[in-house]
């Protein structure tokens, strides 16, 4: 500071610091003595964080990821505890879950408001990305709440397509089937399935070329029939859709139906075996059943 | 740090300007002095209630069956019930307890347009608290005097000890209140317990803590401020009494011109008040009562009580002070014979809202049904269209029973026609057929309902209704919902 002089501001009587801005000077009021503690008493309440709680990241040469602190506490490990927690809170419905049957759980009420809770919430973080909240479905992925069932729905189907999915090859338990790409493999030629197009409409009713009918009729007897039936109306063993309702996974206008003998579709579901617990398959499968179409 | 410097300035005469006055009002120590009389007594009496109806209640024991609370009053926060005697209010009837502070608000409305602040004079925690400190005080310093000498003498062992032991007694006092507070949100022998071992909820240390802290500045420290600046309740008071409320008056008419008396002198052209001084003395909020009705008077009467001691002493006629009204008062001084109106617009109104509230209340308390029954439709998805082309949805019934026995109870879908529904785990009904629900006691029953309706209406939305009927109450009820058929 350029002046020794001390000056005092005559309307406060309080000491300036010297410095001017376009004739404006700042008084040298000091900080308020609480403040000053409080914030002497962060210091050493941050010096006393660091050495008990996990506070410097990527010290060199350490190895570690940051220092540990003398508490050892680990957010990581807390939930892990709360985990553990609730696992032993639920322990006693979740074992009445995992040694009775699916039927018991669902025709005993108390353990089944139990699995519909669980089933309920495992559903939504797991199932519903494709098959839509309550199992509505979407286009190529099945409403699971009506009573039309690709591969099973009784309860132990439901268990089982849970458990190992639909085309999940790594599972040999899982449930198979392939319809060829009669177009792209050149099984078939373009003309061939327009007029296919033209006889599975008429399963619905909807066909409006005869000739093309009579002319698709040896190559659906040839191609089709061994899964779909004669009479159209699929088959469980394969998961060959019903072709007579009004239900289409994949739509049902002709150009949907062309595309679909075209290129095939065959969906994928992957197993879950590997990804959740037993007590959680058994609540998805209750929960499934009683979406609205449940089979005895 | 920088200190501040004062100018003491010579240099060119200049002096600091002058400062504004301070705002801040520095408290004054009040000494009340202790009151005998018949108000002071009421006092005591009132404060021994009120004290003991706060410790003792959450012992008290109401049994109410298996498995439920058993204490009588208790809000029991983990089990979201409240309980108070044979009342039993679920979170859905929340509305029973603003209920009961409407009653409570009217009450004091009507108690406050009849006979001014009583509820500060007497009953306010704030007031019992505060008398119970001021005792305490009294046991360990000495009446006024005495208090204000141990103020003024320098530190001593005498004075020492005094103070502490009077705080150490007020910190039990507060904590007891603290400790006390608890009680009522946890059973309590059990809070009793577990709070010295360690192992009650970190709320009910908080909340102990707070109240203990707040027991003691309040009542100990802050005393008459808290009524002064804290409280509304003054203020509101203002507009709920009037110049017939029966208040604590001085009665100007008598007591003017006012000065003091020596023995033996003539009472003639002057007025009985002989400015002792003991209406101020004793009053616990530092006023005096003859400069007419404040903003601090809490009403407490203590004022009468010494008032009336005096003029016992000089011979006249008590009643210097009294409950009176403003009318009274200025009709008296004008010669005339005063008259009471006790029904008044305000109180009559007041009775008659409590009356109707109250009537309310009891018809709604008497006509509460032992269920709760709700019925959910599932969002998603809104309709089911099954193969057949018939038409299902989704429900969910929530079935509240709230006796702590196991109940059935009838099931029916009513509305449409031609309805089959089935509730998962039970069973499907056929149309018109009903179906029988086992319930858990004491709790919400969840039952997953799949309705199914023929095929070919051409409606896009209907309504059905959900009937429930006790088998052996025959206590009914229903609840509607909407069926979507889907459509474009």
């Amino acid at each position: 500071m350029s002046d020794t002089h001390k000056e005092i501001d005559e309307a406060s009587g309080v000491e300036t610091t010297g410095h001017t801005w376009d004739g404006i000077k700042e008084l040298n009021n000091p900080l308020p003595r609480w403040w000053l503690f409080v914030f002497y008493g962060t210091i050493v309440w941050a010096i006393i964080y660091m050495i008990f709680m996990p506070a410097i990241p990527a010290l060199p040469g350490t190895g570690m990821t940051n220092t540990l602190g003398l508490r050892g506490h680990s957010d990581r490990a807390l939930v892990a505890e709360d985990m553990a927690k609730l696992h032993a809170e639920r322990a006693a419905a979740a074992s009445q879950l995992v040694n009775a049957s699916l039927e018991e759980i669902e025709n005993n009420l108390s353990i089944q408001q139990f699995a519909l809770a669980l089933g309920e919430s495992a559903f939504g973080d797991n199932c519903a990305t494709c098959h839509g909240a309550g199992g509505r479905g979407a286009k190529g992925y099945p409403m699971l709440a009506d009573d039309i069932w690709l591969w099973d729905g009784t309860l132990d189907g439901i268990q089982a397509t849970i458990r190992h999915g639909v085309r999940h090859t790594e599972d040999p338990d899982t449930r198979l089937s392939a319809m060829p790409a009669f177009g792209r493999d050149g099984l078939l030629t373009r003309a061939e399935i327009d007029d296919l197009v033209q006889y599975v409409l008429r399963f619905s009713g909807r066909s409006t070329n005869a000739a093309a009918v009579t002319r698709a009729a040896p190559i659906f007897a040839q191609q089709c029939s061994s899964c779909h039936g004669t009479d159209g109306k699929g088959s469980r063993v394969f998961g060959a859709p019903n072709l007579t309702d009004q239900e289409w996974l994949f739509g049902g206008e002709p150009r949907d139906i062309q595309q679909t003998i075209y290129n095939a579709r065959n969906a994928h579901m992957p197993a879950w075996q590997d990804r959740l617990d037993d007590t959680t398959i058994k609540a998805l499968a209750v929960y499934v059943h009683s979406l609205g179409g449940g089979e005895k | 740090m920088t200190k501040v410097t004062l100018i003491s300035s010579n240099d060119r005469g200049a002096s600091p300007k002058e400062r504004p006055p301070s705002l801040y009002e520095k408290r004054h120590q009040i000494y009340p002095k202790l009151a005998h009389g018949k108000f002071r007594v009421v006092k005591w009496v009132v404060m021994a209630a009120t004290l003991g109806v706060y410790y003792l209640i959450p012992w008290l024991r109401w049994p109410r069956g298996e498995g439920v609370p058993d204490q009588a009053v208790l809000a029991d926060f983990d089990g979201e019930k409240f309980y108070f005697f044979f009342l039993e209010i679920w979170p859905q009837e929340i509305y029973f307890l603003g209920g009961l502070l409407i009653l409570s608000a009217l009450g004091l409305f009507l108690v406050t347009s009849l006979l001014g602040r009583v509820w500060c004079g007497y009953a306010c925690p704030q007031t019992v608290w505060t008398d119970l400190y001021i005792w305490v005080e009294r046991a360990f310093e000495g009446d006024r005097a005495a208090r204000m000498r141990l103020d003024k003498a320098p530190m001593s062992f005498n004075k020492a000890w005094r103070k502490l032991g009077k705080h150490a007694v007020w910190l039990l006092i507060a904590f007891a209140t603290g400790g006390a507070f608890i009680l009522y949100w946890h059973d309590a022998p059990t809070i009793a317990r577990t709070f010295f071992t360690g192992e009650a909820p970190l709320t009910a240390y908080f909340f102990a803590g707070i109240l203990t802290f707040t027991t003691y500045m309040l009542a100990g420290t802050m005393r008459e401020q808290v009524c002064t600046y804290l409280c509304p309740w003054p203020r509101i008071q203002g507009a709920l009494t009037d110049e017939h409320a029966l208040n604590v008056t001085y009665r100007y008419d008598r007591g003017e011109p006012r000065a003091p008396h020596r023995k033996g002198e003539s009472w003639e052209g002057r007025g009985d008040c002989i400015d002792c001084n003991q209406c101020v003395q004793v009053c616990p909020m530092g006023i005096d009562i003859r400069d007419g009705a404040q903003l601090e008077c809490i009403h407490c009467a203590l004022c009468i009580d010494a008032c009336d001691d005096m003029m016992r002493k000089i011979g006249r006629p008590t009643g210097l002070i009294a409950y009176d009204s403003d009318t009274a008062v200025a009709t008296r001084a004008a010669g005339g014979k005063p008259v009471y109106h006790l029904l008044r617009t305000r109180t009559v109104l007041y009775t008659i809202l409590i009356a109707l509230i109250g009537s309310l209340m009891l018809w709604g308390y008497t006509a509460k049904s032992s269920y709760e029954f709700n019925v959910l439709k599932d969002r998603s998805p809104p309709y089911i269209q099954l193969s057949d082309g018939r038409v299902r949805n989704g429900y969910t019934l929530k079935l509240v029973n709230k006796k702590a026995e196991s109940r059935s109870v009838s099931v029916a879908v009513t509305g449409i026609e031609g309805a089959e529904f089935e509730i998962v785990g039970v069973g499907p009904a056929a149309p018109g057929q009903v179906l029988t629900l086992t319930t858990e006691p004491y709790g919400v029953n969840r039952f997953r309902m799949l309705v199914t309706i023929p095929a070919g209406q051409d409606e896009h939305r209907k309504l059905l209704s959900v009937v429930i009927t006790d088998t052996d109450t025959g206590e009914r009820l229903d609840a509607d919902a909407a069926f979507i058929l889907g459509g474009k």
